[in-house]
């Protein structure tokens, strides 16, 4: 697409678009979304459900917004009777074989037949025959349930896994009214991004079994986030149902995950869940951890680290934002200090092989580039001896309480206490990814914020605020109150952070200048 | 000789010289009777002017559409950025159309010499023949013909020994009506699903496996040779009414007749005489009710337009129709129109390829409606219903197979109304059960 700019008309409307954009596109601009169901950005236009129809000002006929292009002068009409007309039509003979089962139909609330069904105030039919039926449902892969009653032929499933997926195990059988979306008895559509055909499928046809009958999406609130799945950072949304997690979604980003997200990615949320947290600061007490308040907890970890010297060890998980991490570094300053960061790696990257740049990563974390840019390391290699062993949120796997021991204190900060962290001298409750504002660096040295969906259980706390507030005790600064505040403190210090801010962020991220002092991994 | 009845002395005889006779169908025979001087004399010449002569001849597409052979070869781009392809539509299908089986059948080198004069003309070096899959006859005939071309030199790295490279394939359908459609042909010899696609792009630009390509009907890639031979202007002459459109046409005359097959007139020949004079007239003690002059795809027209209808193609659109593939169908005064639009919507509705809305639902609910009305069970509102269908199936899809199943359905209830209002008050008998 050129920068040449290409001026048209949409019902009145002047617009400019970048030449080569389609009228759909262009309508946008406009304001006006023309109804659509084959269509969609990320796949190869089908031009299959004349739902877009226009009139195009000199053209005999109506023609599909989706795949006319823009012209100099193109006068475009959308709402004169003509077109209503047409879509109209194209809806009555949609709605010949989809069943109104909108009450149990997951799709319900975010389908497309529905709101345009109402858009076009579509009165009663006039097909009084029988209505074409098949089996209510077919295990189409592991996670994916088809339910064909409900298919409108979009073939918009059967595109992704042709083009984006590039596993082109979905496919239209038969032919006339007889079609139905098939696959070969032996295939399942399990591909590693399969997933997506659910978010793509404009009705309740494709639906996930892990959401099946779980919420009606009106009561969901829906919050910007990013998975912590792996260093691709997919921008996601978290839908939330009262203070639980109940499914993620893939969040639009051209420059990261366009609209799409693995499915590994997307199953991730039970953690986010989990009802056995750290819900107050513990302080140990003859052995003893006991619960306490945040006055005293902080009290009890600037007294430690007043009266140590020497070499103290952070062991931060992959998920720490980097707000935290930039405080935590700061508050250990005058130690001799060995800063890690739990790296997970699994072996075999899972591309969505049509979609350059966009797989499942072989480093499992979301900020492993942040943490390198603030001077976090990925070789932690056991314990032997430090003054300070400061742990925020990780397992403690392979750490043992004996390994732990040979630290004079252990500060552990977490959402879940380990066994091993038992023996620690101050417990901090932490608040998860999804409890907390803050910022991830994806592999491609992105900053890329996500946003807090539900409410902290207990006393937890996000972790940059624990540490700034810690960094105050001792007498080093005035704390932070909010997230966007820690970011700028953390942008004034670090140069690879400079010139950004939450507002400069927004919900797309933005790429570091300083780009060559991340090690890509 | 004819086949198989002795061509009329009102005949046109070009392509149909020698339906019947067996000997032209192999390389020798073919020549003996001038063959492959055409394709000599086109391999001497340059390709533009190859063309160039075409356009003179005023030779209109065969298939249907009527578009000018020679100014579609011209849109075939002259650079070059990978293969050129010909595409030569032998998927005859359209109901009532059995023209390009008998060339087929009998002049196999007739085609495979118009093939390759068009793929020299616009630079083609690959032709695929797509023929469709029902044609076991035809097929085997032409797959003969195509190997004793290469084992004779006609075609291969040196064709004709001119050291041009022409090279022509046999793709075999598989039983689909809409691979006739130019792109979805395409797209079933990539061994995709037969699905037409969405022009712009069209072939010319974007064609055959992504590559600049041109799509012919057997009827109009038989009829290059002839051309080739005896100059533009004697084809120009070959007409009797409009000067637009000219040569001979084939004519494949089948329903209520008595001597029904392929009959070749020049352009503009009235109708009538085809029916009443060619053709032998109705049966004994029938009269004609309706006509359908070029396949299943054109609007019906009643016995007095029919009797003053010219067939060329702008005689047909004059008459209120299309001169289409000319398929000629039929009927008499015993004939129920009501049933027969029927059968033609089922068939539409058999081989819409699913994609667009209107169509794989309009031709489905159209068979529906009118198989209620055959049941007796229909209402006035359903003819109203039928006609607001059809104004929603016509011009509004990707290709136009459903506003082929709108055509009869429209001029049906237009022209016949009082069949379907027999129907519908009870006047006649029921003579479906269901519906």
């Amino acid at each position: 697409m050129s920068q040449e700019l290409v001026k048209l008309t949409i019902e009145g409307i002047e617009v400019s678009v970048p030449k080569g954009t389609t009228v759909i596109e262009a309508a946008k601009q406009a304001g006006i979304a023309i109804p659509n169901y084959c269509y969609h950005k990320s796949l190869p236009i089908a031009g299959v459900c004349r739902m877009c129809l226009v009139q195009i000002e000199g053209a005999p006929k109506l023609q599909i917004s989706c795949a006319t292009e823009v012209a100099e002068g193109q006068v475009v009409s959308v709402f004169a009777e003509d077109e209503t007309r047409a879509r109209s039509s194209v809806l009555e003979f949609l709605l010949i074989n989809h069943p109104l089962d909108c009450p149990i139909c997951d799709q319900s609330g975010e389908c497309e037949l529905q709101d345009f069904t109402f858009d076009e105030r579509q009165g009663p039919s006039r097909y009084n025959e029988f209505p074409k039926r098949y089996d209510p449902s077919e295990q189409f892969g592991d996670d994916i349930i088809f339910v064909p009653n409900r298919c409108i032929l979009c073939t918009r499933c059967v595109r992704f896994m042709d083009h984006a997926a590039e596993d082109a195990v979905l496919e239209v059988g038969e032919r006339g009214d007889r079609s139905y979306i098939t696959m070969h008895a032996d295939a399942a559509l399990n591909h590693p991004w399969a997933g997506n055909v659910v978010d793509l499928c404009p009705v309740g046809s494709l639906i996930s079994k892990d959401f099946l009958h779980k919420a009606r999406v009106w009561e969901l609130d829906q919050t910007d986030s990013v998975c912590t799945g792996c260093s691709q950072g997919c921008n996601i949304h978290i839908d939330t149902r009262d203070e639980l997690v109940v499914r993620l979604r893939p969040r639009e980003n051209d420059a990261v995950n366009k609209f799409f997200m693995c499915d590994e990615g997307r199953s991730n949320y039970r953690w986010l869940n989990g009802g056995n947290r750290i819900e107050a600061p513990l302080l140990s007490e003859a052995g003893n951890l006991v619960a306490s308040d945040w006055d005293q907890a902080l009290a009890r970890v600037a007294q430690i680290l007043k009266g140590a010297s020497g070499k103290a060890v952070v062991l931060a998980s992959g998920k720490t934002s980097n707000e935290a991490l930039f405080f935590l570094k700061d508050l250990l300053g005058d130690f001799e200090l060995e800063a890690f960061f739990r790296n997970v790696r699994i072996e075999g990257e899972k591309p969505l092989s049509g979609v350059p740049g966009l797989a499942l990563r072989e480093e499992r974390v979301p900020n492993g580039a942040g943490a390198r840019l603030l001077g976090y390391g990925d070789s932690f290699d056991g314990l032997s001896t430090a003054a300070v062993f400061l742990v925020v949120d990780d397992d403690l796997d392979g750490i043992d309480s004996e390994m732990l021991a040979g630290a004079e204190h252990v500060i552990y900060a977490g959402t879940v206490l380990p066994e091993s962290a038992r023996g620690a001298d101050v417990v901090l409750p932490l608040t998860n990814v999804a409890e907390e504002d803050g910022t991830f660096v994806n592999r491609d040295s992105r900053v890329q914020r996500y946003f807090q969906a539900k409410s902290a259980p207990g006393m937890a706390r996000p972790a940059w605020w624990v540490f700034a507030e810690l960094l105050k005790e001792l007498g080093r600064g005035d704390g932070v109150g909010t997230a966007a505040e820690a970011f700028s403190r953390m942008a004034a210090n670090v140069d690879a952070f400079e010139g950004l801010s939450y507002d400069t962020l927004g919900t797309a991220g933005a790429t570091i200048a300083h780009a060559s002092s991340v090690v890509a991994q | 000789m004819g086949y198989p009845h002795k061509p009329d002395a009102r005949e046109t005889v070009i392509l149909s010289e020698y339906f019947g006779d067996a000997g032209a169908r192999t390389h020798a025979g073919w020549v003996e009777r001038g063959g492959y001087k055409a394709l000599k004399k086109a391999l001497d010449m340059e390709p533009v002017a190859v063309t160039e002569i075409v356009k003179e001849s005023g030779l209109r597409g065969r298939g249907g559409a009527g578009f000018p052979t020679g100014l579609k070869w011209s849109f075939m781009p002259k650079e070059k950025k990978g293969p050129h392809y010909l595409c030569c539509n032998a998927d005859e299908s359209e109901p009532g159309t059995f023209k390009d089986r008998e060339i087929m059948r009998w002049t196999p080198h007739a085609l495979i010499e118009g093939c390759a004069i068009a793929q020299y003309a616009i630079g083609a070096e690959i032709c695929y023949i797509y023929i469709r899959g029902e044609f076991t006859e035809p097929l085997r005939i032409m797959q003969a013909a195509l190997d004793e071309a290469y084992s004779e030199g006609v075609l291969g790295d040196n064709a004709m020994g001119s050291g041009k490279k022409l090279e022509m394939y046999i793709h075999r359908g598989a039983g689909a009506y809409i691979c006739g459609e130019e792109t979805a042909m395409m797209n079933s010899i990539e061994g995709f699903r037969g699905n037409p696609r969405i022009k712009p792009p069209f072939p010319a630009s974007v064609g055959l496996f992504g590559m600049p390509t041109t799509i012919n009907n057997v009827e109009t890639l038989a009829a290059v040779p002839h051309i080739l031979n005896r100059g533009a202007e004697w084809y120009n002459g070959l007409s009797l009414s409009n000067a637009k459109s000219s040569g001979s046409k084939l004519l494949s005359v089948c329903g209520n007749i008595r001597k029904p097959g392929n009959y070749e007139v020049t352009m503009g020949f009235p109708l009538k005489d085809l029916i009443y004079d060619l053709c032998g007239g109705m049966p004994e003690g029938r009269t004609l009710k309706a006509v359908i002059p070029g396949g299943s795809s054109v609007p019906i027209l009643t016995k007095d337009e029919a009797e003053s209808c010219l067939l060329d193609y702008e005689g047909c659109v004059e008459a209120g129709t299309m001169l289409g593939s000319g398929g000629v169908i039929v009927f008499d005064d015993s004939v129920d129109m009501v049933y027969q639009i029927m059968r033609l919507a089922k068939f539409y509705a058999h081989e819409s390829c699913a994609q667009c809305t209107q169509c794989r639902e309009g031709t489905a609910w159209t068979v529906r409606i009118l198989e209620r009305i055959l049941a007796g069970k229909g209402t006035q509102d359903d003819l109203d219903l039928l006609l607001d269908l059809a104004d929603q199936m016509t011009g509004k899809t990707i290709c136009v197979l459903s506003d082929s199943c709108a055509v009869p359905v429209v001029s049906g209830i237009t022209k016949f109304r009082d069949e379907f209002d027999a129907y519908i008050s009870g006047a006649r008998e029921p003579v479906l059960t269901h519906g």
